[in-house]
C-alpha cells in the first residue's frame, strides 16, 4: 500500500506538468492579449511596451513557463496580473467557499442519488423506479444555469424566502454554519446537486438491480435473512463501485461549477476562473487550474483508497 | 398579482424595519457590474466602473467632474487644486494652486509634497514607491504628463512632454493618496510591492468616504469621511458588491439583498418598473459606433458612402429594440455640448438620400454594396452588440448595403483595435464596432483624427490620415483659455461629423436601477456619480 501511495504521488507530477503546460499554452493560442488586463486598450504604445516588460510578458514564452514553474515548485503561485495580489491568497479563500459549496451540492446529490439509486434499483420496473430514472434523467439534462436562474425567480424574486446571491451577509471571510449563512447556499447547492444526483442515481441503480440479481442474493435469502440484512449485503457490495462514481463528481463539482457560482456571485473558485479568463489573468487561470487539478488526483487517490479498505478484493500494489 | 404589490406596500414598513438598524442609517449596497472589487489603492482597474466606486469616493484629483447636475453636460471643475494656469513662457509648464486645509483620512496634510509623491508613484521609475502596476491605468489617461516639482506648500508645477491643453481635463484621473499612511506602512512590509497591497486593503485618500472594510472579490464597505474638504456625504455606510451576471444583479435588487444596480438589462426594465424600482438614466459620453476603415481598398474611404451608412440607419427602432436604453447618436458629441460645433452635415435617417449617395458612388442594385465589420458578442461598454448589429444589418439591407459580420471575442476584438485596419487581424474588415468613452477629447476626437495616432501608437484603427485634421487637433492641443479651446475642439468636431469619419448609432445611457428607498441621486451625463448626494429613506 505505501508504495502504490508513493508510485501515484510520483504520477501526480507528470500530471500537473502537463496541466500547467496545456493550459499556458491555452491562454497564448486564445485571442486577445494578457496585456489587457493591465493596461486599457487606448493606453500609448511606450506604456503597453513598458509595462509588458514589468511583467515578464516580452519573453518568449518558454521562458515565461520556465519562470512561473520555477516559482511553482518554490511554492508561490505568482501575483494576479490584475489585482497585484498573490494568486495564493484569492485561491484559498475561493477553494475554501468551493469545498463549501461543493460538500453541501455532494451532500444533497449523493444522499438523494443514493436513497433513489437504491429504491429504483430494488424495485425495479415498479412506478417508483420509473419515477426515480425521470428525476435522474432530468437532474443530468437540466442545464445548471437555467436552473439555477429558475430557482432564483421563484424563491429569491417572487417568494423573497432566499437570498439570490453572495456567500452571506457579511460576505464568506464571515462565514458561520447558522441560518444567516446557510440561507445563502441552498439555491446553489441544490442547483449544483442535480446532476450528481441524477449521475448517482443512475449508478446505484444499475448496481443495486445487478447485485440485487446475484446468486448469493439468493443464497442469503435462503438461509433467512432478513429484508434489512440482505439490503446492507448488498450496499456493502454496491459501495466501491458507487464511491468510485461519487468520488470523480465531487472532482467535478470543485472544478464544474462555474456557471453556478457565477449565477449566484458565489465567491470560489468557478467565479474565479471566470473572471480570470474574461480578463485573460494568466496567472490566476494557471494557479486555479493547477491546484483544481492536483485536488482531482488526490481525490481519485482517496477514492481508490477507500475501495480498497471497502474490498479487500481490489488489490493495490 | 395587483393583490400582491398592495399586501407587499402594506407590509413595506414592516419589512423597512425588520432589516435593521444599519438600513435606518443610510447604507447603500450597491451591485456592481465587476467580476471583483476595484483596485483601492488610488488608481482604480475595471474601466470607468473602477473610478466611480472606488475612486472618486475615496480620493480627489488635483481636479474633478462636476456630477451634481442631470441637465447638462459635465465639465471639469476644481478640486484638490483651486486654480490653474499654464505658464505664457513655457507652455509645457502648469501652476496648480492647491486647496489649503485638506487632509488625508490618516489626518496628514496634503500639500505639494503628496502631488509630487503621486505624480513619482506612476511616472518616475526610480521612486522609491514607483507602482508598475498603476502606471497602465494611470499613464494611459494622462499621456503627456511627465513630473511635478513643488514650488511652495500649496504651489505646484506639472510639466509635460508637449504643449498640452487637455491636461487639467486628463489630472481628473490622477488620485491623490495619503505618502505618510504608505511611508508607515513602509516600515511594515519588505516591498514596496507588498506595501501598496497593504495600502489597498487600508488605503488613505482625501475623499468623501473612507474605505473600512475590504474582503477580496466579495466585498468592500466605505463609511462616511466626517472630515470632508467639501460638501459631506449624506449616506453613513456604503457597501459594494460585484455581481457580474446581469440577471443575478436584477434578482439581488428585486429580492432586497442590494439597493441600487448598474446597467440592468434592456429585458428587465419592464418588471423592474412593474415592482417600483427607480430606472436613472442619462445619455452618457460614450459612443457605439462602426468605425470607419479608410484604406483605398475600403469602400468606407468613400465620404458619400460613409454620410450614406450615417443617414440610412433607423436610430429610433434600434431604440424601440433597446426598450428605450439608449440615446441615437448622430455625432460624438450631442447638439448643446462645449464641443459640439456646428456641423453642416446633419445626420437623420433619410434613406433616399442615402440611397442617392451610394448611386453616386456607384452602387445599386447592379453593384450592391457590402461590407465586413468586425464585432464582439458582448463587451464592458458594447450594450447589446449581437442584437443591435443585427437590427443594423437588417435596416441597411432597406438601402441595398449587405452586411457580414465577423463576430469574434471582445478581449480580441479590444487588441484588434490597437493594429489597424490593414492588419490581417482585421481580417479584412471595412468596420470595428469598439465603443469608447467620450469624457476627455483626447479619447474621443484626438486618437482618432491625428494620423500620428495611427496603429500601433493608439486607436486610428482606421488608418485616417488628414494634415486639415492634424492642424486641428495641434490647434486644440495648442489653445491654453478654456473658451478658445473649446472652440478649437469643436472646430475639430464638427470638421470630423462633415466627413462623416464614424458611422454614429448610439449612446448608451448609464441605465441603474434603485429601490424607491433611495432617494437624492442625480444621474449626470457622465460615466459617473456622485456617491455623496444619495441617501436612503
Amino acid at each position: 500500500m505505501f508504495f502504490y501511495l508513493i508510485k501515484r504521488l510520483i504520477y501526480a507530477i507528470p500530471i500537473a506538468l502537463a496541466v500547467g503546460f496545456v493550459c499556458f499554452m491555452l491562454v497564448q493560442i486564445a485571442p486577445g492579449d494578457p496585456i489587457n488586463a493591465i493596461v486599457p486598450p487606448d493606453a500609448p504604445q511606450e506604456v503597453v511596451e513598458q509595462v509588458r516588460r514589468d511583467y515578464g510578458l516580452d519573453k518568449p514564452l518558454p521562458v515565461q513557463f520556465g519562470l512561473w514553474l520555477m516559482k511553482v515548485v518554490q511554492g508561490d503561485l505568482g501575483r494576479s496580473l490584475a489585482t497585484g495580489r498573490p494568486v495564493w491568497s484569492d485561491l484559498h479563500s475561493a477553494i475554501g467557499n468551493t469545498l463549501t459549496l461543493a460538500f453541501a451540492a455532494s451532500l444533497i446529490g449523493f444522499v438523494l442519488g443514493c436513497i433513489l439509486g437504491g429504491l429504483a434499483g430494488t424495485f425495479r420496473g415498479s412506478l417508483l423506479d420509473r419515477m426515480a430514472v425521470t428525476t435522474a434523467v432530468a437532474g443530468v439534462s437540466v442545464p445548471h444555469y437555467w436552473l439555477g436562474m429558475v430557482l432564483v425567480v421563484i424563491f429569491s424574486v417572487q417568494l423573497n424566502w432566499l437570498p439570490a446571491m453572495g456567500a452571506g451577509p457579511g460576505g464568506s471571510a464571515d462565514w458561520a454554519w447558522d441560518w444567516e449563512h446557510i440561507q445563502h447556499l441552498i439555491l446553489p447547492a441544490v442547483t449544483l446537486s442535480v446532476i450528481p444526483m441524477g449521475i448517482v442515481t443512475r449508478t446505484v441503480r444499475g448496481i443495486v438491480a445487478e447485485i440485487m440479481n446475484q446468486e448469493f442474493v439468493v443464497a442469503l435469502r435462503g438461509k433467512g435473512l432478513t429484508s434489512w440484512n440482505v439490503f446492507l449485503h448488498v450496499v456493502k457490495n454496491a459501495a466501491p463501485n458507487a464511491l468510485a462514481v461519487i468520488g470523480l463528481q465531487l472532482g467535478y463539482l470543485m472544478g464544474g461549477s462555474i456557471l453556478v457560482e457565477t449565477v449566484f456571485s458565489w465567491p470560489g473558485t468557478g467565479l474565479l476562473l471566470n473572471s480570470a479568463i474574461f480578463q485573460r489573468d494568466l496567472p490566476v487561470l494557471q494557479g486555479t487550474i493547477l491546484v483544481l487539478a492536483m485536488f482531482f488526483v488526490a481525490l481519485n487517490l482517496c477514492v481508490d483508497l477507500i475501495q480498497t479498505a471497502l474490498d479487500p478484493r481490489i488489490k493495490r500494489a | 398579482m395587483r393583490l400582491r404589490h398592495v399586501i407587499m406596500a402594506a407590509l413595506l414598513p414592516l419589512a423597512l424595519s425588520a432589516t435593521g438598524p444599519a438600513a435606518a442609517q443610510g447604507t447603500l449596497r450597491i451591485g456592481m457590474t465587476a467580476a471583483d472589487i476595484p483596485l483601492t489603492h488610488g488608481q482604480p482597474d475595471q474601466g470607468f466602473e473602477g473610478n466611480r466606486f472606488t475612486g472618486i469616493p475615496l480620493y480627489d484629483g488635483l481636479t474633478a467632474w462636476d456630477l451634481s447636475r442631470a441637465d447638462r453636460p459635465s465639465t471639469v471643475i476644481p478640486s484638490l487644486a483651486t486654480e490653474w494656469t499654464s505658464d505664457p513662457n513655457d507652455r509645457t509648464r502648469w501652476i496648480f494652486r492647491l486647496r489649503p486645509g485638506v487632509t488625508f483620512h490618516d489626518g496628514s496634510p496634503f500639500n505639494a509634497d503628496a502631488v509630487v509623491w503621486n505624480v513619482r508613484k506612476v511616472l518616475d521609475r526610480d521612486a522609491p514607491h514607483f507602482d508598475p502596476r498603476q502606471v497602465g491605468v494611470t499613464a494611459t489617461r494622462m499621456p503627456t504628463l511627465r513630473r511635478a516639482e513643488k514650488i511652495d506648500d500649496m504651489t505646484v508645477a506639472l510639466f509635460t512632454s508637449e504643449p498640452d491643453s487637455l491636461l487639467p481635463i486628463n489630472l481628473t484621473n490622477l488620485f491623490m493618496a495619503s505618502p505618510t499612511h504608505w511611508q508607515a506602512l513602509r516600515a511594515q512590509h519588505p516591498t514596496a510591492e507588498a506595501t501598496w497591497n497593504a495600502f489597498a486593503a487600508n488605503p488613505s485618500g482625501t475623499g468623501p468616504f473612507r474605505l473600512t472594510r475590504f474582503v477580496p472579490r466579495e466585498r468592500a464597505e466605505m463609511t462616511r469621511n466626517d472630515n470632508y474638504w467639501g460638501t459631506k456625504a449624506k449616506l453613513d455606510r456604503i457597501v459594494l458588491l460585484p455581481i457580474p451576471e446581469a440577471n443575478a444583479r436584477t434578482a439581488a435588487l428585486l429580492s432586497g439583498q442590494v439597493d441600487w444596480i448598474e446597467a440592468p438589462s434592456p429585458d428587465a426594465v419592464p418588471q423592474l418598473r412593474s415592482r417600483n424600482m427607480q430606472i436613472a438614466t442619462n445619455p452618457q459620453p460614450h459612443v457605439w459606433p462602426w468605425q470607419p476603415c479608410f484604406l483605398p481598398s475600403s469602400p468606407l474611404s468613400d465620404v458619400r458612402v460613409r454620410r450614406a451608412l450615417n443617414l440610412a440607419i433607423d436610430r429610433e427602432g434600434l431604440r424601440t429594440l433597446l426598450g428605450g436604453m439608449m440615446q441615437p447618436a448622430v455625432s460624438t458629441y450631442p447638439a448643446g455640448h462645449p464641443w459640439a460645433g456646428n456641423p453642416t452635415f446633419q445626420i437623420r435617417t433619410d434613406k433616399a438620400e442615402a440611397r442617392r449617395l451610394l448611386a453616386e458612388a456607384g452602387y445599386g442594385p447592379q453593384r450592391p454594396l457590402t461590407i465586413r465589420v468586425q464585432i464582439s458578442a458582448s463587451g464592458s461598454g458594447q450594450m447589446q452588440p449581437l442584437s443591435m448589429n443585427e437590427f443594423l444589418q437588417q435596416d441597411l439591407r432597406t438601402v441595398g448595403v449587405n452586411v457580414e459580420f465577423d463576430v469574434i471575442e471582445w478581449n480580441a476584438l479590444f487588441t484588434n483595435w490597437r493594429n489597424g485596419c490593414g492588419h490581417a487581424s482585421a481580417r479584412g474588415a471595412h468596420a470595428t464596432n469598439v465603443s469608447f468613452s467620450a469624457m476627455d477629447p483626447f479619447f474621443s476626437l484626438v486618437r482618432f483624427y491625428d494620423s500620428k495616432m495611427a496603429p500601433p501608437v493608439s486607436n486610428n484603427w482606421g488608418m485616417f490620415n488628414d494634415p486639415r485634421f492634424d492642424q486641428m487637433v495641434a490647434a486644440a492641443r495648442t489653445s491654453f483659455e478654456p473658451a478658445e479651446r473649446d472652440a478649437a475642439l469643436a472646430r475639430l468636431h464638427a470638421a470630423g461629423v462633415d466627413e462623416a469619419l464614424f458611422i454614429w448609432i448610439a449612446h448608451d445611457v448609464g441605465p441603474r436601477a434603485m429601490s424607491p428607498r433611495v432617494r437624492g441621486h442625480v444621474q449626470p451625463q457622465s460615466w459617473f456619480v456622485d456617491l455623496r448626494l444619495p441617501h436612503i429613506q
